[in-house]
């Protein structure tokens, strides 16, 4: 039998014996993305489990388990667990790793070693957030977003988790360093920009928001270290330093962060709609162009987040025009994958059927969103559950969905293997009644007022908490069989070979299954482009050993 | 390992071969990404300035009166130091790929020394500083007591420790980063066929000088006419 990257590995340092060393020091792609799976599934479980005693204390108006200061402990350590730790490194941590390298054709990301140093940079991070539960201060009760001047005033424990911010963040600089040169230089020879797979345009302008948005949240986080600490004064009232300008320079990278948040789900979404319609992806080129013009125009939205903070209206103004322009590229994806699936030979297995469940849920994300675009509508939204129901129909509906309609699809591409089909949709749809039980009360509270971050509420809101806490329920019961699922595929699923999609794009075009230590036998030529479609059948056939076409 | 890496061939339908870009022995790619990091701190002094630049236009008297008491002889010292051990390592890298091995180590030798000289001129300026009252943590900068000095100054001085901070910081990184040159090249792992890493390390001299030289103007000269060459 044919050796897998499981049996073998390159490491950073020398060649350990011991399996458990070779995992430690491994700079192979497709490993180190296997290793932050596994780390950031482990926090996200954290985090959700943080989210069901929110939902539990909810259940009630008045005080049930928790009392408030401990409320707002976890909604920091569930947003800052969700944000910093798992969705943020997120897809191009797993993804980007596993299959990016592979779908342009190279051995391995440009710099092999950094990608391993970045993980344990990642770790190091991660581990110093998590400390900061067992000091005497006690886990940050900010919120996620840190602002000043009570993050400078409050008791708890914020200096680690600004300092564990600011290591993630350069984990996540580094990353996409890592993936822009990559996707500059080791593409295989003939596959310009415009024949890549949508996935790796998708990291590759995540990749730019990553290098050109993060530095500024990481000297934000600084200065506000320094002001903890130091005193020096520029966000803090006392000393003529203004607190919004922490804000602004907040925004100036959350903004985007939640495109690169989304980005590289969008390119999960354009492989998975034509495999699944076994037909050629509707304008391809709009796919791409719209990933990076996303991406600009990101950067210059961060106000809407200020609409009750202070500013002057013309800047409202601006900001709120501004923000309406995303939503024009995002619509024109919408428009393609709906496109593409037209008259197509739809095949709905599980990967599909999450994809199409994101379409509903993340539309409805992204329109609540236009409309708390609008400054009088905001007014009134913000800091309510509304707010709070759109950016997680928006990251848990849109993000985290494809993240796992992307577990589903390249399962059989990590593991050789298959899960159990049937079961997998049991699974779908669990979490997408649960969540969408869950969340969509919330809009309702939100707009009758039920502002967010509070622990207790009007008698008049409980209703909505009641159905919220039952689609909690089911949404995790649902996420805990789906995960129950993949272990079992693993465990005991029964063997695939190479392409059980029918799918075009190279990573499915290995010489064996699961993929060897340095991925194709021999680099293709590309003359293709990613999504070739005949009556259902993929064009592009390869003679795996030699990687020359045969068709 | 570098070394003896041999580029893949990939053939098209053709016949017609292509020679693979790997990741090994790939130079431009080497660059491109130290460039791409350099962006990143640019990026990062460049939302420092923002801040100062708003709170200039808050408290222009301030900002001015306070520039003036510093050091412009010491800072301006530093500032010639400084672009001399950017020439100094500039050289090295031409000595290095001119394959004079030796003098290109003599010229890291000489830029390590003057990144010395500048800390220690650094750290003189610095504890005058302190002993004028002026420092972090210090009443001067604190609201609220009689020492307090205007919001205005109080946040200039912020900014100038932390941002002369944050670049001394560099420098002692820059120092470390040299010295593992010199180790590298000793062991013949830098040499004048691969010379990247000395390229990078040159090109991140060359982002801290010019920072630098941004720095320098903005805290130093915006005083100069009324404060005189001594400050305090
Ligand atoms: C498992 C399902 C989830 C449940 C039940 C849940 C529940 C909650 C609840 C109850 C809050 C507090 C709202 C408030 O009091 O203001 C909250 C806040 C938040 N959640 Fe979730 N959540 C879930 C998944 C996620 C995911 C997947 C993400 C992102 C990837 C996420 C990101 C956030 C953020 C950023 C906050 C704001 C924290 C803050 O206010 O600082 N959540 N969530
Ligand atoms: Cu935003």
């Amino acid at each position: 039998m044919s050796k897998s990257y499981f049996d073998e590995t390159h490491c950073a340092i020398g060649h350990p014996k011991s399996t458990f060393m070779q995992w430690m020091l491994t700079v192979d792609h497709k490993r180190i993305g296997l290793m932050y799976a596994a780390v950031m599934f482990t926090f996200f479980f954290i985090a959700v489990s943080t989210a069901l005693l929110m939902r539990f204390e909810l259940f009630a108006p008045g005080q049930q388990f928790i009392d408030g200061d401990t409320f707002n402990q976890a909604f920091t350590l569930h947003g800052v667990i969700m944000i910093f730790l798992f969705i943020v490194p997120g897809i191009p941590a797993v993804f980007g790793n596993i299959v990016m390298p592979l779908m342009i054709g190279a051995k391995d990301v440009s710099f092999p070693r950094l990608n391993w140093f970045t993980f344990w940079l990642y770790i190091f991070g991660s581990a110093i957030a998590i400390a900061s539960l067992f000091t005497d201060a006690g886990f940050a009760d900010t919120g996620w977003t840190f602002y000043a001047p009570y993050s400078l005033n409050t008791g708890t424990n914020v200096i680690f988790t600004l300092v564990a911010a600011f290591v993630l963040g350069m984990a996540s600089i580094l990353t996409g360093l890592n993936f822009l040169v990559t996707i500059h230089r080791l593409r295989a020879p003939g596959m310009t920009f415009f024949k890549m797979p949508l996935f790796v345009w998708g990291i590759y302008a995540t990749a730019w928001i990553q290098l050109l948005a993060t530095p500024v949240v990481g000297i934000t986080l600084i200065l506000a270290i320094m002001e903890k600490y130091f005193g020096i004064g520029i966000f803090d009232p006392s000393k003529g330093g203004d607190p919004v300008l922490f804000e602004h320079l907040f925004w100036i990278y959350s903004h985007p962060a939640v495109y690169l948040m989304i980005l590289p789900a969008f390119g999960i979404m354009s492989e998975i709609i034509p495999v699944f319609s076994r037909r050629e992806i509707f304008g391809y080129r709009t796919i791409a162009l719209s990933s990076a013009s996303i991406a600009g125009i990101g950067y210059l939205v961060w106000g809407h987040h200020l609409y009750t903070s202070g500013m002057a209206d013309i800047a409202k103004t601006v900001f709120s025009l501004l923000t309406f322009f995303v939503a024009i590229p995002t619509g024109i994806k919408f428009y393609d994958w709906i496109a593409t699936m037209y008259k197509g030979k739809i095949v709905l297995s599980t990967p599909m059927l999450w994809a199409m469940g994101t379409i509903i849920t993340f539309a409805i994300g992204g329109l609540t969103g236009v409309t708390i675009a609008m400054i009088g509508v905001d007014i009134h939204l913000q800091d309510t559950y509304y707010t709070v129901a759109h950016f997680h129909y928006a990251m848990l509906g849109g993000v985290v969905f494809l993240f796992f309609a992307g577990m589903h699809y390249w399962f059989p591409l990590v593991t050789g293997k298959m899960y159990d089909e049937p079961k997998a949709k049991i699974a779908f749809y669990m979490q997408f009644v649960g969540f969408n039980l869950l969340w969509f009360p919330m809009f309702i509270a939100g707009f009758l007022g039920m502002p967010r971050r509070y622990f207790d509420y009007l008698p008049e809101f409980q209703i909505y908490h009641q159905f919220s806490f039952f689609g909690a329920l089911l949404f995790v019961a649902g996420l805990v069989f789906m995960f129950w699922v993949f272990y079992k595929g693993w465990t005991k699923g029964e063997k695939v070979g190479p392409n059980p999609w029918h799918a075009t794009t190279l990573e499915w075009h290995m010489p064996t299954s699961p993929p060897p230590l340095e991925n194709h036998s021999k680099v293709p030529y590309v003359d293709f482009d990613p999504y070739e479609y005949h009556h259902g059948e993929p064009v592009v056939k390869f003679d795996y050993e030699t990687m020359r076409r045969i068709d | 390992m570098a070394h003896e890496y041999i580029p893949e061939i990939s053939t098209d339908r053709d016949g017609t071969e292509h020679v693979v870009q790997g990741w090994q022995d790939d130079f431009y790619g080497g660059k491109l990404g130290f460039w791409l990091f350099m962006f990143t701190e640019v990026l990062m002094f460049g939302a420092m300035f923002l801040v100062l630049t708003y709170y200039k236009m808050l408290h222009p008297a301030d900002f001015v009166a306070a520039s003036a008491s510093l050091n412009r002889f010491l800072g301006g010292t530093n500032t010639v130091i400084l672009l001399v051990s950017a020439l100094t390592m500039g050289l090295s890298l031409l000595k290095m790929r001119a394959g004079d091995v030796k003098g290109a180590k003599l010229m890291i030798w000489a830029t390590i020394i003057l990144a010395l000289m500048f800390l220690s001129i650094k750290a003189v300026e610095w504890t005058a500083e302190y002993n004028h009252g002026v420092f972090l943590g210090l009443d001067a900068l604190q609201s609220g007591n009689p020492h307090s000095k205007p919001f205005g100054e109080i946040l200039f001085f912020g900014m100038y420790f932390t941002m002369t901070g944050i670049h001394g910081f560099h420098i002692i990184i820059g120092i470390g980063l040299m010295v593992w040159l010199l180790k590298r090249i000793n062991a013949g792992k830098v040499s004048p066929e691969h010379h990247i890493l000395h390229w990078n390390i040159a090109l991140y001299w060359d982002i801290v000088h010019l920072i630098w030289v941004f720095v320098f103007p903005y805290f130093y000269m915006i005083g100069a006419a009324s404060g005189g060459t001594g400050g305090h």
